[in-house]
């Protein structure tokens, strides 16, 4: 029983790695981009979601949609300020553009907000529910996540594979140039990319927050790495992909810090990742890739 | 456009020389009131002792450093009033618990002439300042900082440095006794932070006395600064069969700790020691969750003792909130260095050797008696204070005598 309980646990943090990595998959599917600042739109979210919920005192359907709607804002404007006139410069060049947007937002919360952690009230209460005469405990902000994960992939694959934006974004996504002359509006396609992306970012936020409640300008950094990891893991630029590349890495984690070592649990994560990617380069559910010639 | 600008900066100026011949108009019916000569050098009374100091006034233990500077600040006004002029002048600077930071925070300080220091809030920054106060020969005193990396390393005692709070070895011993005293639990899990010096060296105490006491250590957990899943170490803590649980860490990840434990439904006997305090004043913290939890405190602010009595009002009714046991440590720092400066005859005007000379001599001799209990100083700097266990009761510090 003890091995389920750290299993659940497991998929309770795979789960939060799944929905950040939803995100950084689809931006990177579609713009081929690595968004690095998704971690910190994320924290930003979860501020605003704290003021909403806390300060505010507004019921939490209202704040949910009032942090989607102030992160896809973000987003956008991120994307337009930042990465719109570096669409044409080297891939090199807009890494580095988001990982200063990512530290410009850092700095920017621990400006505004302080680095002294507040604390998140969970969306669903502080409880679980109890299997199996209560040796199996799984609290309601795991499923919650799994849910909400689950959900918003599904919705996001039959988004892309049956709606005109969808097919816009499929075709920037093999081949931007042929895209445009076919009269496809590609920075338009990226920008909504990028508010689609921002918009998981808020879900991801609150979510994550429900489950680990200390919320500080950092806060998105490492569950970004991790989610990032989790992206590659399962092939990047597959949406289903992310959603398995975050279970088993939350998995693996929390296993390997039950059994083997809490210290050594995120050298063992990584040291996995670098062996399935010897293994198979593009992932768990990627896409082989060919050679053009 | 120009001229304009000339006119401004004549009224600005004309402005500045009456708000100066005001200010020294006050200044002189001040002392002629208090019945001495016209300017503060004149009249006797020595020019103010400088005491400098660093400590996080921003950041994750933000809480300590305000804490320490508002309590020494307190005590600095206390005595100015009660000598008549100011004895002391403190300088706070913000070195945001990073021992990176704090050598600027000191060069800062130094720069500015101090005199004595409160030395660090926080164990980590002082220990990158403490040879520097040595080397300078500058008496350090620090209210909170308890790794004894401030006062000794293993090669040197750093003779000017020294210590109010206990220190960590100290909070470990004191730890696995009252548990072991006081038959909490017959099973013990710790989780400790193990990139973090405070949090091992109280850790690597406590494992040393627990075996002393015959304690059951049935779980060891770990973590890491940037870590925040905890369900882990919860899960095979209970598994362990563990009732009590020993948090020799600070209070943002405790707090994410005990939330844990609650939605798992796990609800052993927590028990932390100093970093633990300020976990209720957390904000958005459901304070219920820490219900039941044990730290070892050497102040608890609901005592009824006069001295407690009139520190915590004056607190509160200087900042507005209740003072922590950092608070009450610095108070006493301040109150500590005052009895030497007085015992000693020393002030702002003698040589700063001699000041540093003379501190040295009297807190290695002198006892001290504070709101934290009565202190004497070893010739290390350790300090020798036993700790004291308080429970939270209803968002509230009970004294766990």
């Amino acid at each position: 029983m003890v091995f389920f309980s750290y299993l659940i646990s497991g998929i309770g943090l795979g789960s939060v790695y799944a929905i950040i990595a939803l995100g950084y998959t689809m931006v990177y599917g579609i713009a081929k981009m690595l968004n690095f600042a998704h971690g910190d739109v994320i924290m930003v979210g979860a501020y605003v979601a704290f003021f909403m919920l806390s300060r505010f005192g507004l019921p939490v359907i209202p704040s949910v949609l009032i942090t989607i709607l102030a992160t896809t804002l973000l987003g956008v404007t991120i994307e337009r300020l930042a990465y719109k006139p570096l669409r044409n410069a080297s891939k090199l060049s807009v890494l580095i553009t988001a990982i200063g947007v990512s530290y410009f937002l850092q700095n920017g919360a621990q400006l505004l907000w302080t680095s002294s952690p507040k604390i998140f009230t969970s969306i669903v209460g502080n409880g679980s529910l109890s299997l199996f005469g209560g040796s199996l405990t799984v609290d309601y902000a795991t499923l919650l996540t799994i849910l909400v994960c689950i959900i918003v992939m599904v919705a996001l694959t039959l988004f892309i594979n049956h709606t005109s934006t969808g097919r816009a974004m499929r075709a920037c996504s093999e081949d931007q140039g042929a895209a445009q002359l076919m009269g496809i509006d590609v920075n338009k396609t990226i920008s909504i990319t990028f508010a689609i992306g921002s918009g998981l970012a808020a879900l991801a936020s609150v979510l994550l927050c429900s489950k680990y409640p200390s919320i500080s300008p950092t806060l998105g950094s490492m569950p970004g790495i991790k989610a990032f990891t989790a992206a590659v893991f399962g092939g990047i630029g597959s949406i289903p992909g992310a959603f398995i590349g975050g279970l088993i890495l939350g998995i693996i984690e929390n296993l390997s810090k039950a059994y083997i070592s809490t210290q050594l649990s995120d050298a063992i994560v990584f040291a996995v990742l670098i062996i399935i990617l010897l293994i198979k380069p593009t992932g768990l559910l990627g896409k082989p890739m060919s050679e053009k010639v | 456009m120009y001229k304009k600008g000339i006119e401004d900066m004549k009224k600005l100026l004309v402005l500045l020389m009456s708000v100066l011949c005001v200010l020294s108009l006050c200044a002189c019916s001040n002392n002629s009131s208090s019945g001495s000569d016209s300017t503060p050098a004149d009249s006797g009374n020595p020019s103010a002792m400088k005491i400098g100091g660093s400590g996080p006034l921003t950041g994750g233990a933000a809480i300590y450093g305000i804490d320490v500077r508002n309590a020494a600040q307190l005590a600095v006004d206390e005595i100015n009033a009660a000598e008549g002029y100011d004895f002391f002048e403190l300088k706070f600077e913000d070195d945001e618990a990073d021992p990176e930071k704090s050598p600027a925070a000191y060069g800062v300080l130094k720069d500015w002439g101090m005199q004595v220091s409160l030395f660090t809030v926080t164990s980590g920054a002082g220990a990158a300042v403490a040879p520097d106060y040595d080397a300078d020969y500058i008496f350090a005193i620090t209210p909170s900082g308890s790794n004894t990396a401030l006062v000794y390393s293993d090669s040197t005692n750093y003779k000017t440095n020294f210590q109010v709070c206990f220190t960590d070895p100290n909070q470990g011993t004191g730890s696995a006794d009252y548990i072991s005293g006081h038959a909490l639990g017959s099973k013990v899990a710790v989780i400790y932070r193990n990139d973090d010096a405070y949090s091992t060296s109280i850790y690597e105490t406590f494992m040393a006395e627990a075996a002393v006491k015959g304690l059951d250590v049935v779980y060891e957990g770990t973590f890491i600064e940037s870590d925040t899943d905890f369900s882990t170490q919860l899960q095979a803590a209970e598994a362990a069969g563990a009732d009590v649980v020993f948090l020799p860490i600070y209070y943002a990840p405790a707090a994410q700790i005990l939330t844990q434990a609650n939605n798992i439904g796990y609800a052993p006997v927590f028990f932390g020691v100093d970093g633990m305090d300020g976990i209720l004043g957390l904000e958005g913290f459901d304070v219920a969750l820490a219900e039941g939890v044990y730290l070892l405190t050497p102040f608890a602010a609901d005592a009824t003792d006069d001295a407690t009595v009139h520190f915590v009002t004056a607190f509160e009714a200087a900042y507005g909130s209740t003072p922590t046991q950092f608070a009450a440590d610095a108070y006493d720092t301040v109150y500590a260095i005052y009895q030497a400066a007085k015992t000693a005859g020393v002030n702002g005007d003698s040589d700063p050797t001699a000041i540093t000379d003379a501190m040295i001599a009297q807190f290695t001799s002198m006892t001290f008696e504070g709101l934290t209990g009565t202190a004497t100083w070893a010739e290390n700097g350790e300090v020798s204070k036993s700790p004291k266990a308080v429970i939270i009761t209803d968002g509230v510090y009970v004294s766990a005598e």
